[in-house]
């Protein structure tokens, strides 16, 4: 059987459990979690960038226009390419976010 | 001849995380056909495309689009375009050719959304493999991974996409094809762009950051192949972003999906043929939902936060 680790979302601290052989991202994306904004899953958006507060993992190539080496250093990685090899405690870090240009309009949802 | 100037969007050079990943990808997943390679870039084409390629993956650590090129109908077309842009007050530089393989000299330029936009008028013709003369419908080829015939249109995020629009319709010869509005009810969202009887051969959504690359569409010849590919993309583990679905603009179904480097790239089959005459179509804002994704009748979160 496969090991899985807790991997914690703060602030909301939901929690998900993610196999050692499952990107954090996929590892939520496959038991329902929540916490992470789910982008291209391929290390080249940036929008699920998380900061690993505690916990060991490993990770796979990530975009560097996302994650410097300082960046790495100071455990920010982008959750999709990151594999859990102890429980974690995760902080959202998403790319500096360029305003929508939809900030003041409420998309529509279907009837 | 009605097609004179701008004939087609031609290549597109795209940035990848690891060049051997993607080249693995584009060859046995996507089935591009690899027709050359230089120091840090390998070049592709779709199985009946003609001209030495149409996709460029330039190794880079990141992702995203270096740019997107358009191929016009002679070199007199090229200069002629060129002085255009420049009356117009866009600066060009020219690159050389054979900078890119098998590519004659490239005129670019910067449009206001922050895109590296050429022209060129040369590319040596390869063929599609089956000849000039008595030529079968198909080759091996068009049955390798999902296959696409031809690299088909691209949609681009940028800024100020009504000076980007006014630059290829009143110079480049585009013309307005769809639309979506934006609440206020005058400026637009997003624009559907076009230089032939495609529906689409450019788009651009109005986004902040410039010189952002939201998909590269692949053609597919029936909703039948793009069933076919969904089922690839899941037998590859591949990223599916949003699909199999139908699009409200253009009609043309589709799946988003991104390559290993996270870029997303769309397989498209259909859409509808249009005419420079043709009156522009509009969506506005309330039915924005089913104009971007007819079925769901509402936009993924995906659509305007994930872009390379």
């Amino acid at each position: 059987m496969t090991t899985a680790y807790t991997v914690t979302v703060l602030p909301e601290g939901t929690a998900f459990a993610s196999a050692a052989d499952r990107s954090v991202l996929h590892g939520m994306e496959q038991s329902c979690g929540r916490g992470i904004q789910v982008g291209c899953r391929s290390g080249g958006c940036g929008v699920c960038r998380i900061t690993v507060l505690s916990g060991t993992y490993t990770t796979k190539r990530m975009s560097k226009a996302f994650v410097t080496e300082d960046d790495l250093r100071a455990g920010v990685v982008l959750s999709c390419r990151t594999y859990p090899t102890s429980d974690l405690t995760v902080q959202c870090a998403p790319k500096p976010a360029a305003t929508a240009p939809l900030a003041s309009a409420e998309t529509p949802r279907p009837d | 001849m009605g097609m004179t100037g701008v004939l087609r969007p031609g290549h597109m050079q795209l940035k990848v995380l690891d060049l051997d990943e993607a080249v693995e990808f584009y060859s046995n997943v996507v089935g591009l056909v690899q027709t050359g390679r230089d120091a840090h870039r390998a070049y592709f084409k779709g199985w009946d495309e003609r001209d030495h390629h149409s996709v460029i993956l330039r190794d880079a650590g990141e992702a995203g689009m270096d740019f997107y090129g358009f191929k016009v109908a002679s070199k007199a077309d090229l200069d002629r375009l060129e002085k255009d842009l420049n009356n117009y007050g866009v600066t060009t530089e020219r690159i050389p050719a054979g900078d890119l393989l098998e590519t004659g000299e490239r005129v670019r330029f910067e449009i206001p959304s922050g895109h590296q936009i050429e022209l060129y008028a040369e590319k040596k013709d390869v063929g599609n493999g089956m000849g000039y003369t008595n030529p079968p419908p198909w080759s091996e080829a068009a049955e390798r991974g999902i296959a696409p015939i031809r690299m088909d249109h691209a949609l681009l995020y940028g800024p100020d996409i009504e000076k980007v629009q006014a630059l290829f319709c009143d110079v480049l010869g585009f013309y307005l094809v769809e639309h979506i509005v934006l609440p206020d009810g005058e400026t637009d969202l997003a624009i559907w762009l076009s230089c032939s009887t495609k529906a689409h051969d450019v788009a651009f959504v109005r986004n902040e950051e410039p010189g952002k690359l939201h998909h590269t569409a692949f053609l597919l010849e029936s909703w039948e192949k793009v069933l076919r590919a969904a089922d690839l993309m899941s037998m590859n583990k591949v990223s599916i972003d949003m699909g199999p679905t139908r699009h409200g603009v253009t009609r043309g179904t589709t799946i988003y999906a991104f390559d290993n480097s996270g870029n997303r790239f769309e397989t498209f089959c259909g859409g509808y043929q249009s005419y420079p005459d043709w009156k522009p179509i509009t969506w506005t804002w309330e039915e924005v939902g089913p104009a971007v994704f007819y079925h769901d009748r509402k936009l993924n979160e995906a659509f305007l936060s994930v872009y390379t």
